[in-house]
């Protein structure tokens, strides 16, 4: 059930024209971004660890935003009350959704990829090519399961889209997706440790350009499932208060 | 188990909401106050009553979308608050309008993904949607994007997918708003087929002549409660003891309407316009004679035809909904 969900959802997302245009558009400007940055960092070395850097914020945003207003997306489309209804536990229903958003994203590490090896030359000699091909839908599934705890949480805050706004880029460098880690100050340390973002992109990262990329996976996989669990949980309240509150529909 | 396939005993329902962003003030609705009905298994049971009557409210009450603020209710037997998926394996709900589709999608994958989370098995959900396809007339389409459907056919796409797991209660809110009268007459057909196989459905609408046609029983709701409730026949009782006059007119002034609502005998008095025509609609006690008084003050108003007839249902419609309102009248205190 969630594969077909997945699917259709995933259908449903990259048919939007305003979709398609962020997606054709973004890509280039953010391969641009990170090789002129690199360079200009006199560092061409890693320009690829800058294109994959990049290509992870697009995944981020997209998990950002579309699961953020996952559950609004669907209250607008009228579509929140029949999934709803559906004899099934409520994160099941919000779950392949928050997954399609991620799955989108995966496209724009794919374009940013693509751009900045027809467009900068960004060679892709990439350390573990297979452990790549692993390591991108890994951290996609771990993002997309904390998605499902973004879902449920921004629901039941007034200002969720200013939140989403204000996450954006503090998430890209604290989980080190575009500077390392170590160039941070010491106290985000700790909150990066448990963004499950973190671990995502340091295993995508170390496939790319070389560490071992498991223990990294593992830590994603184990922080998402955690959020998974707490996302369902947060989905079963938010369901009663809203059957409670009459906010599944428009009013 | 119970026999009745809906039971609702004493249900209301109060929405809280707060306006206002500087000075927040809350408001409160008492959309549903003490609604109690029965329906029996495979009977096909209208809701008709005004906008703003509670009508959805009641609807999502029964289907588990809303939690009563008191009283309780069973579908299937089982409680539309405790056992919610209990009832929501046994339920089927359509609404009215366009929305509630996935619109860059198919037909057959919006009916393909609610196969899934409704739990259709696998193996069974290709025929059963090409069986759905069928019954709603959308055979050869089904591959098009539900945007470029027109009303009717997306009408047609939500009552199937509202029947894909077999329900055994149907909820159908106002199934037939906006759609021409060609496809509304399709969907009661539709409505009447479902019925006939044994399942039970519950339909909302605000047209006296669906309800008519369609229901086996019949609810009035008006401002939150049941006004009436009995067959067709029954009901048509409620405009017992009352003739009605029917007048074209081109021109009725609102005091004049007030005037002859105010006549001695009159209980009823409505103005409907069709184009540039009105007709004025006047119900009064059999026994009075109205029609030379109600001349009397038209007077100045070009006519068309003037006709007394016995009362319609949709007369006794008109008589029960008003009747709640007759209080706050007090033109209508004048009349007696
Ligand atoms: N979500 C809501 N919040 C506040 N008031 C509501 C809400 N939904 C409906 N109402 C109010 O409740 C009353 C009954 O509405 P409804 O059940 O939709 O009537 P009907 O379906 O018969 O037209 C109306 O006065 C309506 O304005
Ligand atoms: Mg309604």
């Amino acid at each position: 059930m969630i594969a077909v969900g997945l699917l259709l959802h995933t259908k449903q997302l990259t048919r939007s024209p305003f979709e398609i245009a962020t997606a054709l558009i973004v890509p280039v400007v953010q391969a641009t971004l990170a090789v002129y940055l690199f360079r200009a960092g006199g560092e061409p070395g890693r320009l690829l660890e800058a294109a994959v850097g990049a290509g992870l914020m697009g995944v981020w945003s997209s998990v950002l935003f579309g699961s953020g207003g996952a559950i609004q997306n669907q209250r607008w489309q009228g579509t929140l009350e029949m999934l709803m209804l559906a004899p099934r536990p409520p994160a099941l229903m919000i779950l392949p959704i928050t997954l399609a958003t991620a799955v989108t994203g995966t496209y724009a590490m794919l374009a940013t990829l693509l751009w900045g090896r027809l467009l900068y030359g960004v060679p892709l000699n990439f350390a573990h090519p297979l452990l790549f091909l692993v390591a991108v839908p890994g951290c996609v599934l771990g993002l997309g399961m904390f998605g499902l705890l973004l879902a449920s949480t921004f629901v039941l805050l007034r200002n969720a889209n200013a939140l989403a706004n204000t996450l954006e880029y503090p998430i890209w460098l604290v989980s080190g997706m575009l500077v390392p880690l170590t160039v941070l100050p010491g106290w985000t340390g700790p909150i990066a440790a448990v963004l499950p973002t973190t671990w995502g992109a340091r295993a995508v990262q170390e496939a790319a350009s070389g560490g071992p990329v498991w223990p990294s996976l593992g830590l994603c996989l184990a922080i998402s499932l955690g959020c998974l669990v707490a996302g369902a949980l947060m989905m079963t309240h938010v369901e009663r208060r809203a059957r409670a509150a009459a906010t599944l529909a428009l009013a | 188990m119970s026999g009745y396939a809906i039971e609702a005993v004493g249900l209301r329902r109060t929405y809280r909401s707060r306006t206002g962003w500087l000075r927040p003030q809350r408001r409160e609705v008492e959309a549903v106050r003490g609604v109690d009905l029965t329906v029996g298994n495979g009977e096909l049971f209208g809701l008709l009553g005004p906008n703003g009557a509670g009508k959805t409210t009641t609807i999502k009450l029964l289907n588990t979308l809303l939690i009563p603020t008191a009283g309780t209710a069973r579908v299937c037997g089982h409680d539309v608050v405790t056992q919610t998926r209990e009832v929501r394996r046994r339920i089927g709900y359509v609404f009215g309008g366009d929305r509630g589709l996935y619109d860059r999608l198919s037909a057959r994958d919006n009916l393909r993904y609610f196969a899934e989370l409704y739990g259709v098995p696998a193996r069974e959900q290709k025929r059963r949607i090409a069986e759905l396809l069928d019954l709603v007339r959308l055979t050869g389409r089904e591959q098009e994007r539900v945007e470029g459907y027109s009303r009717g056919m997306r009408q047609r796409l939500h009552i199937a997918r509202g029947l894909l797991h077999r329900p055994r209660v149907l909820f159908l809110d106002e199934p037939s708003i906006g759609v021409d009268p060609v496809a509304a007459r399709e969907l009661r057909r539709t409505v009447a087929d479902l019925a006939a196989t044994g399942t039970t459905v519950l339909l909302t609408t605000h047209y006296m002549a669906e309800a008519d046609e369609l229901c086996d029983r019949i609810a009035v709701i008006a401002n939150g409660t049941i006004q009436a409730l009995g067959t067709p026949a029954e009901l048509r009782h409620h405009a017992d003891g009352r003739q009605v006059l029917e007048v074209e007119a081109y021109g009725v002034a609102d005091a004049q309407l007030a005037a002859i609502h105010a006549l001695p005998g009159v209980r009823e008095a409505s103005v409907t316009v069709t184009g540039a025509t009105q007709v004025l609609t006047v119900q009064s006690d059999a026994g009075v004679d109205v029609q030379a008084a109600v001349l009397r003050e038209l007077d100045g108003v070009r006519l068309g035809r003037v006709t007394a007839r016995q009362p319609t249902l949709e007369d006794a419609y008109v008589a029960i909904v008003n009747r709640i309102n007759a209080p706050t009248r007090p033109l209508e205190a004048v009349g007696g």
